[in-house]
Parts: structure tokens; sequence; C-alpha cells
């Protein structure tokens, strides 16, 4: 763990701590395992938006993305009644269709990735009310289908099954950032461009599979929140969960300058970000208050991000001067 | 003459220290100057001649250290106060407003008004630009567009703009690097005028020759250091070469036979971007240092660039080991055996933030790495070697490459394509800001390369280096190369010749 990681950890740790005391129902098994499941949703996604992030992009379309494959999904289901597996199949093919494109609009047309993902927001967002005619897609009354409910919404000695994939998607993350080639060339895309292409990495290449990878994990996270909410209200869907996702990432050590974060990091990020949000429910903090909580907590972490850089860059520049003071006294 | 300077200007900086992360910019660095003196400045590529100057024109303030302007300390110096203090400066980059003509370049900013609404006054303009010209004795009039001159009439454009000031201080910062040698000559005589009318000229230069000429005085920097100073009968080419490198040159560029091989790199008409009608041909052979030489812009890292698939080639071939290259992508060119350290080390060859092991190990790591996982044991051992071979000082590996000096810096590029076994190693400036130490131990390195068969191509705008360590030499001249030279013909007329034909 990175020395960031512990400071995060230590804040979650003593934001839980307050909450418990002052409210008890924090820690009842009811609530721990609702905060659980919601962390494990969101999840998903932040680290999605963490593999673009290191690469010194952003993905805005992760909320009309959701909005839009969910859509496709249930109705796959409940109109045409495809299996369900089929229609996974092709939210997952769709998924990565929409990271190729915007990928290849970023490289190959060197388009920003601001401009492109935000078109992507309004685009898909806009063809996901489109193609409900503005109405809700929804499974029929008594329709179920046991298998994929199991796996998705279903628990396993008491922990929600989207916990369970969120571990599993962040120890194959972690794994994939820290500890892979592809990883290294990550951080080294983000933090230097420039200098990665000169040694010899294909820097489009690896900016095509972030965006990829995140487009990916976000069609997994689309089916969670499908089968979470049972039906999709095109309009309202997953608004503004790439902020959360930003959200996240940044409070987890993720600069949008590229290059810099980790796994551990943005895991505790989203912890934090849920345990805030039922910190805002349970202390009785009006409901409408919820994003200015969200807000102010960002700040606070871009702030401590800068000041911990500029802190770094002062200690280099002291080093460097006792360095000359010791070698003028030898 | 125009606007006679009021009053003599004395100047004196005693104990500038500027420290940058990584590296000593200037270390307790003394300058003085007065009226009606001509003081060189001369120092190799990063003793801290420009940092030094920069600190004069207020653009950088210093750690430490005094500037006594006519016995006043000044505390913030500014580059507006500098202005209005009568210090003037010519950049050696020009950068002239093409869209403008002479006279409008010249008092840009300061440009006369005429009636209520403040139209401009060009005759009056042209009036105080034209006697500046003719003291210049430039081809160009007032009303000439900027956009034709040639690079040597805009350098008289700039040196006519300082003067345009009612300067006390001219500080020329290498002025005649793109100046043919009557231009220079004529430079050279404005000089001597402006120090009979009593301004203060400190005149920075790689060509010592100018020096011997005009200068009343000499000081030398030597890696952020005062290295000395010459009164006039004491300046000569020898002394001002041995306080600059602190040694002989002779010793300093150990020159050994190498017999030269089989071609490695061979280039047939080979068109790049910045001059596209331009063809180059040309060939590298294993074991030779050979040196593409001439002026900044001749395009020579064009040429560099297009080898190594940085930028796509306009047409032509590149042939490695007798098959060609597909062109525009680094991959193939580095599994061709192919590699650059750049001339931006900092912005093309590191990640300043990264440790210097994953610096090192970061073109190896697909090569090193077992199933796409990062082979730690491997790249650590890669590093601790590099550290070892190339004598890469840092207080741990683990440590940002930031915190490195320019020297330990560049071995570190060095370090991670020697780890690829290259077959041809192009070096852009590769000695350009590091101190002499690390600069010996470059050449070093270079000739050891050489002697192991590698091709080297080294690019480089420092003529005593250029003569110093190379067995062949490639002048460029807007794009095309002008003529190669064997060792036995190095001298640095016939260099410069090729280069500004």
């Amino acid at each position: 763990m990175q020395k960031k990681d512990i400071g995060l950890a230590t804040l979650v740790v003593t934001v839980g701590a307050i909450v418990a005391m002052v409210n008890p129902r924090f820690l009842s098994p009811i609530n721990l395992a609702n905060t659980a499941n919601l962390i494990g949703l969101f999840g998903l996604f932040s680290i999605a938006e963490a593999f673009v992030i290191v690469t010194a992009g952003i993905e805005l379309s992760i909320g009309s993305v959701i909005a839009l494959l969910g859509v496709i999904f249930v109705d796959l289901i409940a109109s045409f009644g495809v299996p369900w597996p089929m229609a996974l199949a092709v939210v997952m093919v769709l998924s990565i269709f929409i990271g190729l494109l915007h990928g290849w609009l970023i490289t190959r047309l060197k388009l920003q990735p601001f401009v492109v993902t935000l078109c992507g927001l309004l685009i898909y967002r806009g063809v996901a009310r489109f193609y409900t005619k503005d109405g809700t897609a929804g499974f029929s009354f008594g329709s179920d289908f046991p298998m994929l409910e199991f796996l998705v919404s279903g628990r396993t000695a008491g922990v929600p099954h989207s916990v369970i994939a969120f571990l599993l998607v962040a120890i194959i993350a972690w794994f994939l950032l820290h500890r892979t080639v592809f990883g290294r060339h990550l951080f080294a895309v983000g933090k230097n461009a420039e200098a990665a292409r000169y040694s010899g990495i294909n820097t489009d290449r690896v900016i095509i599979q972030a965006y990829v990878l995140c487009a990916f994990l976000t069609g997994i996270s689309a089916v969670f929140f499908a089968m979470y909410t049972r039906s999709v209200q095109p309009s309202s869907h997953g608004n503004f969960y790439e902020l959360y996702g930003i959200a996240a990432a940044v409070l987890g050590g993720f600069s949008l300058r590229g290059g810099e974060g980790s796994i551990v990091g943005v895991v505790l990020g989203v912890i934090l970000l849920q345990i805030l949000q039922n910190l805002v429910n349970l202390l009785g903090i009006p409901s409408s208050l919820n994003f200015a909580v969200m807000g102010s907590v960002i700040l606070a972490g871009v702030i401590a991000d800068t000041q911990f850089s500029r802190y770094r860059e002062t200690r280099r520049q002291q080093s460097a001067m006792a360095a000359l003071e010791d070698s003028a006294r030898r | 003459m125009p606007e006679v300077r009021d009053k003599p200007i004395s100047l004196e900086l005693s104990g500038i220290t500027k420290v940058y992360p990584g590296a000593i910019a200037l270390n307790k660095v003394s300058l003085s100057i007065r009226s009606g003196e001509v003081v060189g400045l001369i120092g190799e590529n990063g003793a801290g001649k420009s940092t030094l100057m920069k600190v004069l024109g207020g653009t950088i303030a210093p750690d430490e250290g005094r500037v006594v302007i006519d016995g006043e300390t000044v505390r913030s110096l500014t580059p507006a106060r500098a202005a209005g203090l009568g210090i003037a400066f010519v950049h050696q980059e020009l950068n002239p407003f093409s869209n403008l003509d002479v006279t409008a370049n010249v008092l840009l900013g300061r440009e006369m008004r005429r009636g209520v609404l403040g139209f401009l006054d060009r005759p009056s303009m042209e009036n105080k630009v034209g006697p500046i010209l003719k003291l210049l004795g430039t081809r160009f009039g007032p009303k000439d567009p900027v956009a034709e001159l040639s690079l040597a009439d805009q350098q008289l454009l700039e040196i006519a703009r300082a003067l345009s000031i009612n300067v006390r201080l001219l500080i020329l910062d290498e002025p005649t690097s793109s100046l043919t040698l009557s231009e220079t000559n004529r430079l050279l005589d404005v000089i001597r005028k402006l120090r009979a009318e009593g301004v203060a000229v400190l005149f920075i230069t790689h060509r010592l020759a100018e020096i011997v000429e005009v200068a009343d005085r000499v000081v030398a920097l030597r890696d952020g250091c005062n290295a000395g100073e010459l009164s006039r009968q004491e300046i000569s080419r020898d002394t001002m070469v041995r306080m600059m490198i602190g040694r002989d040159v002779n010793q300093f560029y150990e020159k050994s036979d190498h017999a030269p091989g089989r071609p490695v790199l061979d280039i047939k008409g080979l068109r790049t971007r910045a001059y596209p009608h331009q063809s180059v041909d040309l060939c590298l052979l294993a074991g030779e240092i050979s040196c593409l030489a001439g002026l900044v812009g001749a395009g020579r890292t064009e040429l560099a660039r297009a080898i190594f698939g940085i930028d796509p080639v306009e047409g032509g071939r590149i042939e490695m080991d007798g098959k060609p290259l597909r062109g525009n992508s680094v991959p193939e060119a580095i599994a061709a055996g192919i590699c650059l350290v750049p001339e931006d080390r900092k912005a093309e060859g590191l990640f300043l933030d990264f440790a210097v092991t994953e610096n090192i190990a970061m073109p190896s790591h697909a090569a090193l790495a077992r199933r796409g996982f990062v082979n730690h044991a491997a790249v650590t051992r890669l590093a601790e070697a590099s550290r070892q071979k190339l004598r890469i000082k840092a207080s741990g590996l683990n440590r940002a490459v930031a915190e490195l000096s320019g020297g330990n810096q560049q071995k570190v590029v060095l370090a991670k394509w020697l780890a690829m076994n290259p077959k041809l190693i192009i070096l852009d400036e590769p000695t350009r800001g590091i101190d002499v130490g690390a600069k010996a131990e470059v050449y070093h390195l270079m000739q050891e390369l050489a002697a192991q068969g590698v091709a080297l191509l080294m690019i480089s705008s420092d003529m005593e280096e250029v003569i110093g360590i190379s067995d062949r030499v490639a002048v460029m001249c807007r794009g095309k190369i002008n003529g190669i030279l064997d060792r036995g013909e190095l001298t640095e007329e016939n260099i410069l010749r090729l280069a500004v034909e």
C-alpha cells in the first residue's frame, strides 16, 4: 500500500467510526449489507474510470452508457424474449464497440477525451430516451429469471454478489495496473506520452485499450444496475455516475494529469463516498445536500493532492539546496 | 547616434546561486561590468551562462546573491525594471513578428502616437529607426516587411530593437551563430562603436575568435561556478578553452582509431517533413562515430526522428542491416536495433516523477516480462547493473529521476537504451546541459560502444565536441547534406563553411 492509500484508509475508518458513534444503526447488518451492495455497484464503474484517468484521459459518458445498455439489456429480454446470456453478450459487445469508438476518436482523430466523451454523454442518453420513447424499460409483472437474478442481485452467506463481483474486478484490476507490463505502459502514457512514444510504447494502442477496458467494465456495471433497479428510466438512470467514478478515483489518489494512482486507493475512495452518502441519510442531513457533501469531499481531495505535490516539490528543492551546502562544506 | 545614454552604468553580481531540483544552475557566481567595457562570457553548454543572463534580465529570481546596479542593491529585478535600468537583450532565439514591418518590430510596445485618438505616428517612428539601421549598416530599410528578412537580418533587427531603447548595458547571446563572416565583422564593428559611446556590452559566444577580437575582459563559467577571468593581455584561444573545460582539449577528447565495419544503416533519398523537397543519403558503419553538424534548424533532429520512426517520412528508403523499414513506427525501429537519445531529455527521454529503475526498464519491460507480468527481479538486476556500468550517482534506484543531476539523468537515458543491445545509437545533443565530468564519461562510453561495433550518430552544435570525437562528419544545411568531412578535414572553418552555405 502506498502512503496515500494508508491516509485514505485511516480517513475511511475515522468517518465510519464517527457515523457509528452518532448513529449505531450504521453497523446494523441490514445497513451494512445495503451499503456494501452500493459500494459494489458504484465500485465497478469507478475502477473503469480509473483506467482511463491514469492515461490522463477522462470518460464522461459512463452514466449514459449505463442507461443505454441497461435499456437495451432489459428490453431485449422483456420485449424480444432473448435469453439473458444472449442479451448479456450483446451488451458486452456493444460496450466494447463504444470503447473502441472513443479510443479511435481520441487517438486517430486527435480529439480531446473530454470532448469525445462529453458528446458520448449526450448522444447515448438521447438514444436511450428515444429507444424507449422516453418510457421506462422494465420486466413485465411476474416474470423472473432465477439464474440471472441469483448471479447479479443474489447473496452468498449474506454478502451481496455485487460486492463479490467488485472485489474480483478490483483484484484483477490491481494485478493489471500494478503488476503487468500493460499497467506500466498505462502509467507511462499518462505521465509523459511523448517520452512513452520515444521509449517504443505504442501509445495509441495503450490508450484505446484503456477506453475499451473502461467501457467493458461499464457494460458489466450496466447489467448490475439494470437488475438492481429492475426497470430502467432512461432520462434519470445512471445520471452523474461518471462523476461518482471520477470522484472516487481522484479521492483514491488518481491525478487527472495522469500517471498516478492505485487500485487500492480507488476502492477506498468508493467506500468513502458511500459512507458519506450513508452518513447523510443516517445523520438526518437533508438529502438535498447529498451532492454538496460529495462536492466538498472531492474539492478537499483535490486540494490535498495539489498541496501534497507542492510539498514534494519544495522538499526536492530543499534537498537540492542541502546537497549543495553539503558539497560546499566538504 | 540614437538616444545617447544619459549616465554610465556599473553593474555587479555577487554570490548568485540558483538551484533546481536535481541540478545546481549557478553556484555563487560573480560578474561585474561597467560602461565602455566589452566583456566576453564563455562557458560550455550547461555551464550556467543562460541562467545568469535570465537573472540579469529579471526573468528568474536567484535563490541567493546580490545584484548591485549603479551602487544600489536591486532586490527584485523584473524584466520591466531591467529595461528601465537600460539593460537590453539580444536573444539567441529569434522571434520577430513576421506580419509587421521593420519599424513596427523595432518599436513594438513603444510606438509613437499623435493626435487625440492616439494614431500611430509613422513618420516619427521611421525617423527614429532609420539612424539605428544606418549605424548597424543593414541591407533593409525601416519599411521592409520582416517576413522576407534572412536569419542574419533578423538577428540585426533584434539588435536594432535593443538599441532603440536607452541602452546602457547590451547583452548579446550568441548573436553571430547564424551570421556570415562579413556580417559578423560588421557586428563586431558595431560593438566597438557602442563601446566608444560608453555602452557596456556583455557578449556571449562560442566563437572564441570573436572574443579575441573584441573583448576587453573574459569571464568563464564552468558547471555553474566562476572558472576564472582573463584580462585583455591574457586572452587567447588556449587560455579560454582551458578555463572552460578545466583541462586541455587534447586530454578531454580521447580519440581512438576505429576500424569501420559493415554498413548498418543505409538511407536513400529520405525526405523529412521539415524539408519535404530535400532528400538525404547517408550510410552509417558499424564501429564508427558519425556526426551530424549544422546550424539549428538545418533539419538534423527531424532526420533523426524520421529514422527512429517518430515522424512519418515523406519519401525515400531506410534500410537497417539490409532490411527496409516501413517507417513511422518506433517499436519497429527499436526491434531493428535503432535507439534515440532525444534532444529534450526531460520531455522526451524521461519520466521525471518515476523511479530510476522504472525509467531504465521502460523499453525492456516487455522483453523481460513473464506472461505479461513485470519481472521485478530482472528489472532490479538490470537497473543495478546499469548503475554500476554507467556510474549513475543516485541516492537510491527507487528515487525519482527528477532528483538526479543533468549528467546522471542523461546516463539513465543511455542506460535504458543500452539494455536493448542496440546496433545503432542516435544521440541528439547528448551533452547539452550536463557537467564536464559527465560529459567526459559520455564520450568515453561512446568510444567504448564504437569499439564494440555499435554504429553511433551524434547530432551536436558544439564544435569542439564535433571535431573532438567524430570519425566522420556530415554537415547539414536547410534539410540536405551539404558535404561529408573525413577526420583529416575536420576543422571549424570547414564545418562552418558547409553549414552556412
